[in-house]
């Protein structure tokens, strides 16, 4: 009991300042009333909760099942099933995701407006799912280099930096339209869910190789989730446009 | 609240969580062939975790996004803007827009100290770090850093400047500090930059960008409006490294000042 109250003070913590920013803007700056002030109420408990119950979930399920699975699959020593296992994690965590369904149908909007691809609803959504699969191949193709890195212990940042020279590049011959969304699609691809399983995995797996720092070799699974769909999403473009 | 909602968004989150779970099983059972460790336990902290992020969605739908979509709409609105004031039409003069920029950096700040999924990742930091990187600093670094990210992205949005300036020279910036910042937190300041986009953020960042370029003269909603995510997940890179290379600094000095 005492536990659960101070975890729910905890996560009323973590809100407090969005309630505050809201309340200063809408009374101090903008000068008007609280509209449903029932209603902000209700919402505020059920985010309280909410995030309470996410919290000890991640601690008793999501945390302790991406570390055995780690371990477990260390200790088998087989690296092809440790790499399609990695590669699976990233593909289908990310291709129902719905910020990236919302993304792509977005994009296929823009690009049917500028003339692009053809209008009509069929290539629209041809296009969309097109950029869905490649995002999600994007993410499959990252958390396995981002094992492979683990494993063999390259160092992060020339990986990272050889990436955005990459992208670097590629923007300049991309074309304009799909820059903007190849950019954000790199944020949309990590969702609240597969963000903690990654995690765990990483530091997972640098703790029971040896040599490995979890610290140092266990991130960074995330950074090459969201680097390559900007790669992938461009040259995607290039090749519709 | 209608209860078709809850309903809904409780499906949406098991949608999500469905496939990591089957492939989870099908490792578990066809790959690894040994019983899960704690099974009950762990079906229990799943379950935690879907109702846990449904009720969080639902409340924040239900209760702040609406209210922070009609401020990000207020906030740009002309008539507040430039105060019943007459301005020239089609010429932006972009200190007129501080309450926006005040606005974008609070909510930015506040959204990253309320994701979800950044706590996870601070939790399993501080943890493998042995504290010596802590939850709250981790925290607060990321915030700090999506905070100035947003105010610069709705500047760009303002101004109408090119996206991809800031954002290559935000990655130079970054490759810089990676010379310099400590190894430790190399790996960790990268990921950070994923992990600030997803729940929260994500849609009173897209109100307040759309909003700015539907109201801003000579703005395209198409063009300007997105990018936001983009500054979002760039700076906290920066902010994180920055976070490191200070507390090392600050470290050095009291080892400094010990010798004497």
């Amino acid at each position: 009991m005492k536990q659960l109250l101070r975890s729910l003070f905890g996560s009323f913590r973590d809100l407090a300042p969005i309630i505050v920013v809201v309340l200063f803007f809408q009374l101090v700056v903008l000068q008007q009333p609280l509209p449903n002030l029932l209603q902000l109420l209700v919402g505020l408990v059920l985010v309280v909760s909410g995030l309470t119950f996410f919290i000890n979930g991640l601690e008793i399920g999501l945390f302790p099942v991406g570390e055995s699975l780690a371990h477990a699959l260390a200790r088998k020593g087989s690296l092809s099933w440790l790499l399609v296992f990695a590669f699976v994690l990233g593909f289908a965590t990310t291709v129902a995701e719905p910020a990236l369904i919302a993304v792509a149908e977005e994009a296929a909007e823009i690009a049917a407006l500028d003339g692009s691809i053809e209008p009509g609803k069929a290539a629209e959504e041809a296009y969309a799912a097109g950029l869905r699969l490649t995002v999600a191949l994007s993410v499959g193709f990252a958390i396995v280099l981002g094992v492979l890195r683990i494993l063999k212990g390259w160092p992060m940042h020339w990986m990272i930096a050889a990436g955005y020279v990459l992208v670097v590049i590629i923007t300049a011959f991309a074309p304009d339209e799909i820059i903007g969304i190849a950019y954000d699609s790199g944020g949309v691809t990590t969702s609240t869910i597969t963000v903690p399983l990654v995690a765990a995995l990483g530091v997972g797996l640098a703790s029971s190789i040896r040599g490995r720092n979890p610290v140092t070799d266990g991130f960074g699974l995330i950074a090459f989730a969201s680097l390559t769909p900007i790669i992938f999403v461009m040259i995607y473009g290039m090749v519709v446009h | 609240m209608p209860w078709s909602i809850v309903v809904q968004t409780l499906l949406e989150t098991l949608r999500d969580i469905t496939p990591i779970v089957v492939m989870i099983g099908l490792f578990q059972f066809l790959v690894i062939r040994r019983p899960m460790p704690n099974l009950r336990r762990v079906l229990l902290g799943f379950l935690y975790v879907a109702i846990g992020l449904s009720l969080f969605l639902l409340g924040l739908e239900e209760a702040l996004f609406p209210l922070g979509r009609v401020m990000a709409k207020q906030l740009t609105d002309p008539a507040f803007i430039y105060g019943g004031v007459e301005h020239l039409a089609g010429v932006v003069h972009w200190p007129d827009y501080g309450w926006v920029y005040a606005f974008a950096f609070a909510i930015g700040f506040s959204t990253t100290i309320a994701e979800p999924a950044l706590m996870a990742v601070a939790m399993k930091a501080s943890q493998v770090s042995g504290g010596a990187i802590g939850v709250w600093g981790l925290r607060i670094a990321v915030a700090l850093g999506v905070a100035v990210g947003i105010a610069l992205g709705s500047f760009r949005i303002v101004t109408g400047l090119p996206l991809h300036y800031f954002i290559i020279g935000g990655y130079l910036l970054v490759v810089i500090q990676t010379l310099f910042a400590p190894r430790m937190i190399i790996p960790l300041a990268y990921d950070s930059g994923g992990v600030t986009t997803s729940t929260v953020t994500v849609p009173l960042v897209t109100a307040l960008g759309l909003g700015l370029a539907e109201t801003v003269p000579g703005r395209n909603v198409l063009i300007d409006g997105f990018g936001l995510i983009a500054f979002a997940s760039l700076f906290p890179m920066m902010s994180v490294m920055a976070y490191a290379q200070l507390s090392e600094f600050r470290a050095r000095r009291q080892d400094g000042s010990n010798d004497e």
